[in-house]
Parts: structure tokens; sequence; C-alpha cells
């Protein structure tokens, strides 16, 4: 046991100040607006819609100590039933297709949906075919893009915190 | 031309592929197939992987099948009669194969003449008689109504069925499992994949070799360079490339960090499913620190296009190996803490030790590869055997581990990781200087090539045919994962259901590679 306390003491606290939401918005704490508009935590869940996990291997990160997801108040919850926003990723293949549409709808109003990485935006490397669709767009509503291959920790913090913004400025 | 004597008294022709990777070619007739598959089976060797080929009006459809004969590779061609005809069942000599087979009906509507005849990679969102990679097929879909896959019913009393995603409850890659369980044992388990098929067999159709490695790239995210490479190294056998020795010391140095990025994950990941978050965010800081520093030298966190046909895109400056070298002293000291905080902490290895389990006997009558194979007393490792350059310049031995649980998977991440940390370290003091990158020869018409290494999870292979023109007639990249996700049904049986994130996380076997 005292080597893991060891561990802690010597290691401390490496999170490090979230990003700024973009450069046209002005930079505030994400928690307090967390706060504000939704009242509690941001949930948030994941679906993969046919990604290549670059993508997930980024998404992970989010919750490592530099970047501390959900010390900043964000979630990541285990079902779209606890969720306030979806983060999808993949150029939606034809057979995650119908399990997006039903992740959406058993997602609670008001949510919001961010595609991440280029395949989540526009398909990407593999693009539109007889097993992909072409991005996030045209299955669910999207709210934010987040471009990439795969997309960095802070350019995902970035669009977590616009779309938490855009919705606060509607 | 000659005849191979690790196949003797088998009648065949036997050409030598250039390239990188060891590999024997011949064309067989059903016969000799089953003879070959049967005389490698017998000396422990391996089905690396199998697709079909349509070639046209006039040469047909044919069955390619690729074996691991220990210290070559060796790459059988069947040309099939007629669309019409089936070609051996070979699921009684290798169980991976069954799965390949059904993947090879789904997408080329080749059928084995026996075996398992389930869809497999397709869904019932287009109809099965419908194949995406026929030359004439046309582009147009419609779902195949009110299909029903069937899964295999347990019955008796108490059973009962749990059925879990796609979707799952973590930020993890879309499958189905499906168990059929006792109380909260677990009598079976049946999985059910292809949710992430993108159809990049097809994608990648009449891409002209440099376009082809940024969908390569992308097969499976974790393994980027692996595969990246084994493409590269496809076209560079076909072209007739030589790789300058600066650039395959650079790869081999994105490789090595690629299995550490993955075995530090997967080692906090472990230390989490089984109760210890410290482990999580330990190794999480550890995996970040190296991808910082990937995104200092290479000003990319995941090199996802650093590796072109010919060589590598970027070279290491001075000060970009001085920042490896300093940042592999400081993983290793914090390996070396969190290494002994693991083995002693009680809690945790009561979890480890003994879920999951994989004996060596079953490891090798299922054909498991790579470091899950080598957790269960498989000692093979394609950076040892095959000794593709630079490999060849170094000792590579397998971690091999005999238990076959939870237990040993964490310990040959371990022992992989240091051993990985060992091998940049030689990398960075021996890196020849010269050009990174190398012009592609002429592409000769008609003739198959092959590349492969090992990646973080196993053996990464890529079986390439192009066109006089430069464009990709036809590529099938392999994951691993096709050997070990029928292991992982195994490795269940009688654990607990809530055992199952543990044990599934220590295989961590990729969806994306698999599905294509």
């Amino acid at each position: 046991m005292w080597q893991m306390f060891r561990q802690i003491l010597r290691v401390g606290l490496v999170t490090e100040a979230p990003p700024a939401p973009d450069d046209a918005l002005v930079q505030g704490t994400l928690h307090g607006d967390i706060r504000r508009i939704f009242g509690r935590a941001l949930c948030i869940r994941h679906v993969d819609a046919g990604s290549c996990n670059g993508c997930e291997l980024e998404i992970h990160a989010l919750n490592n100590p530099y970047y501390n997801l959900e010390g900043q108040g964000v979630r990541f919850v285990a079902s779209p039933r606890h969720a306030d926003a979806l983060l999808v990723t993949g150029p939606v293949s034809r057979h995650m297709a119908e399990a997006l549409e039903r992740t959406y709808a058993a997602t609670p109003d008001p949510k919001f949906v961010i595609a991440v990485g280029d395949c989540g935006a526009c398909g990407g490397v593999f693009g539109e075919g007889y097993a992909c669709l072409g991005g996030v767009a045209s299955v669910i509503p999207v709210d934010v893009t987040v471009p990439g291959c795969p997309p960095t920790p802070t350019a995902l913090l970035q669009a977590i915190l616009s779309a938490i913004r855009r919705r606060a400025m509607r | 031309m000659k005849t191979m004597t690790s196949l003797p008294g088998l009648p065949l022709t036997w050409t030598a592929l250039p390239g990188a990777l060891p590999a024997q070619h011949a064309v067989v007739d059903p016969v000799q197939l089953l003879e070959a598959c049967r005389r490698v089976r017998e000396r422990g060797g391996h089905l690396v992987t199998l697709w079909a080929e349509d070639r046209g009006e006039a040469l047909g459809h044919c069955l390619v099948v690729v074996l691991d004969g220990a210290d070559a590779l060796l790459v059988l061609e069947y040309v099939l009669p007629s669309v019409a005809s089936s070609y051996p069942d070979l699921s009684g000599i290798f169980p991976t194969a069954s799965r390949l087979q059904r993947a090879v009906h789904d997408l080329s509507g080749i059928r084995a003449n026996g075996g398992d005849h389930r869809p497999w990679l397709r869904h019932d969102r287009w109809p099965g008689d419908w194949y995406p990679l026929r030359r004439d097929s046309i582009p147009a879909v419609a779902p195949a109504e009110g299909e029903r896959y069937p899964f295999v019913q347990v019955e008796g009393d108490g059973v009962h069925e749990i059925a879990v995603g796609p979707v799952h409850a973590g930020t993890i890659e879309p499958g189905h499992f499906r168990f059929s369980v006792v109380g909260e044992k677990v009598l079976r388990l049946e999985e059910r994949l292809g949710y992430v098929h993108k159809g990049i067999e097809k994608r990648m159709e009449g891409m002209t070799l440099g376009e082809g490695i940024r969908v390569a790239s992308r097969v499976s995210g974790d393994s980027t360079v692996a595969f990246a490479w084994a493409y590269a190294m496809a076209v560079e056998s076909l072209t007739a490339t030589a790789v300058p020795p600066r650039a395959l010391a650079l790869r081999a140095l994105l490789l090595e960090r690629e299995r550490l990025a993955n075995h530090l994950g997967d080692l906090g990941a472990l230390g989490n499913d089984a109760g210890l978050a410290l482990g999580l965010s330990q190794f999480l800081r550890l995996k970040e620190d190296l991808l910082r520093v990937n995104a200092q030298v290479w000003s990319v966190r995941y090199p996802m296009d650093a590796l072109v046909p010919g060589g590598v895109r970027a070279d290491l400056t001075p000060i970009g190996a001085q920042q490896l070298w300093d940042s592999m002293g400081r993983i290793e000291s914090e390996l070396r803490v969190l290494r002994e905080l693991y083995d002693n902490h009680a809690g945790l290895q009561d979890r480890f030790m003994g879920a999951g389990t994989i004996t060596p006997d079953l490891a090798k009558r299922l054909g498991m590869v790579g470091m899950a194979a080598r957790a269960s007393g498989q000692a093979q490792d394609w950076r040892a055997s095959k000794r593709m350059p630079p490999y060849d310049e170094f000792e590579v031995s397998p971690v091999v581990r005999d238990q076959g649980d939870v237990a040993a998977r964490v310990a040959v991440r371990f022992d992989e990781a240091s051993d990985s940390l060992r091998i940049c370290r030689h990398l960075l003091t021996t890196i020849p200087a010269g050009p990174i990158a190398a012009p592609l020869g002429a592409v000769p018409s008609d003739r198959l090539a092959v590349g492969g290494v090992e990646g973080w999870r196993g053996p990464v292979f890529v079986g390439l045919r192009a066109s006089r023109e430069g464009t990709v007639l036809r590529c099938h990249p392999h994951d691993p994962s096709w050997h070990n996700w029928p292991a992982l049904e195994h490795a269940i049986i009688d654990n607990i259901v809530p055992d199952f994130p543990l044990i599934n996380k220590s295989f961590n076997l990729s969806y994306s590679g698999h599905d294509l």
C-alpha cells in the first residue's frame, strides 16, 4: 500500500488547464458553463460507427490525468439514456447505421451530437460505398464536427466546449 | 524454381517471391491444397489467411491460401474451374479458416465445400447473392429484409442468454456478444462481428499504390505502423524496390513505439478493469508522455501517414533522436516502479490469476497467434522467425508465458514493453545515415506480392496484386485478431460474466482490423 501512496505523492497533480473553446469564443471555465446550461455534469455517450479505432484512442486520452475531462464535469456514460450528448466516430458503416439511429433516439432531449474525425465529418479515406454512408450527418443531425485523423484531445476538448457554448447562445 | 524441401513428397513447383518477407509461391489443385495444409499443420505451422480474387473473364476466380511454414510463408493459389465450383473446406485442419471462408463467400461469392455456411461479414444490409468484390457487381444496395442470424442456442434448466452490443458500455469498438449463462457462470459465448465492415478491400481497388497506403494505414488505427509497413513491403516486393537501411531503422523505431504505446494503455486498462483506478491514471500518463514526444519528433501523436512505399515520409533529426532517447529513460524507470506495484498488489493479482485461461495445448489447436498466443506457451514472433530487415541485425526472442491467463497476458506485455525499449535504444545507437526513401521500380504484370510484420497484437499481413499501370487490382489486409477472436470464446467458458471485460481487455482484439 505504501508503494501506491509513494507513487501518487511522487507524481503529484499533472492536470493541465483546459484549452479555449476556439478563437471565436471567449474563454471561460468549462465547469461553470456546464453547470449553467445543463445544471449538473455533462454526460456523453460515445458511439463507434465504423471507426478504425484511432479516434477512440484519443477519446481515451481525454480521461488521462493531463486532460482530466471528468474533473471538468464531463463524464462518459454507459447508456444513451443517461446522456446529454453523443460523440460519434467513423464513416458510419451500413451495419452500424441502425444502431446509431436507435442510440440517437434513445438519448433524451435536449441533446447534441459531435461528429469526430475526418471519417465522422465526411467519411474520410473510406468515403461512401456499398458498406459506408460517408459521415455521421448522413444518418443523424450533427451540431459540431471535429476534423483530424485522429483529432487531438485538445481539439476534442475544444469541440465539446464549443458545442456547449453554441447551446448557450441559442 | 525449385522443389522446396519443407514439404517433401509434394510435387509442387515453388517460386520464391522477392521482398523482405521470405515467401514461396505455388499453383495447386484441391488435393495438393489440402495435403499442403495438412503437412504444414503436422509440423506445427499456421494458417496466415485466405482470400478470393476475381481476375476477370479470361483468368476467372482464384483462391489464395497463405500458410506459415516457420521460416517462410507458403502462398498457395488455386484457380477455380468456374465461379460456381467450390474449394476444399480447410476448417477441419485450421479451425480459424472457418470465419475466413465465410467472409470469402460474403465478399466474393466463392464457397468452401463444407463447414459453417452462415454469413459472417455480411449482415442483412444487402442481399446474400450480391458480392461486392465481384468485378461485375453493380454498387446498388437493397437490404435483405427479414433475414435473421442463427445464433447457436444452449438449452437446459436455468440457462438464459445475455445479449450485449453492438454499442457497448465503454469507449470501445462495436460488436455483438451472445452469452449463454447459468447464474453468473458462462456456458458459452458466441461472437457476432462485422459491424464496422467498411468495404476496405473494395475501396482500395483502382487506387494508385501510393494512395493505397493511406487506407492500409487505417485498417486498424492502433496498428497503423504495422499495416502501413506490411502494405509498403508488398509494394516494394512487387516493384523490386530496395528500401534504404535508414528508412528500415526508422520504421522499426515507429513500430516498437506503437507496441509500447499500446502495451502501456492496455496495462492501465487492465488494472482499471480489475478495480485499480490508480493503474489506469499512471499508465495513461506514461502513454500520454510517449505520444507527446511523438508529436515533438514527428509532429503527430499517432503516426498515421509516417510510412510511404519505398521508405518513410520524414527523417529523424539529431534533436529528435535525443528527445526519443531521453523519453525512453523516463518510461523505463516508471515502468519498473509500476510493475513492482502491480506484482505486489494481492487484490489485483487475485483478479488476474486464473482468469480467462487458454492452455498451451488449446492455443496450439486453435491456431492462436501473436501476443496472446505467447502468453499461452506458443513461442512465435515474426520478428524472430522471419527476421525481416532490420530485425535480422539484432536478437529478438519471443516473450513466452505458459499459464495462459490474464496474469500471463499482463506479464507478456510488461516484458515486451521493456524489450521494445531495448530495441529502440539499439536502433537509435546504430541508425545508419543515408536517404529515407527510394523511388519505386516498375510494376510487372500479374504477380502476387506479400508483406508482413509482427505488430503489437501479432503478425499483420498484406497480400497485393497490382496492374502494370501501378494501380491496386486486389489488396487483402489481414489482422491477427481473426485467429484470436475464436480463442476469446473459449477463454470465457466457466468464468463469471463480470470477469468478461477484464478477459476481453487482456486480449484487446481489433474489430476494425477484422471487419475490414
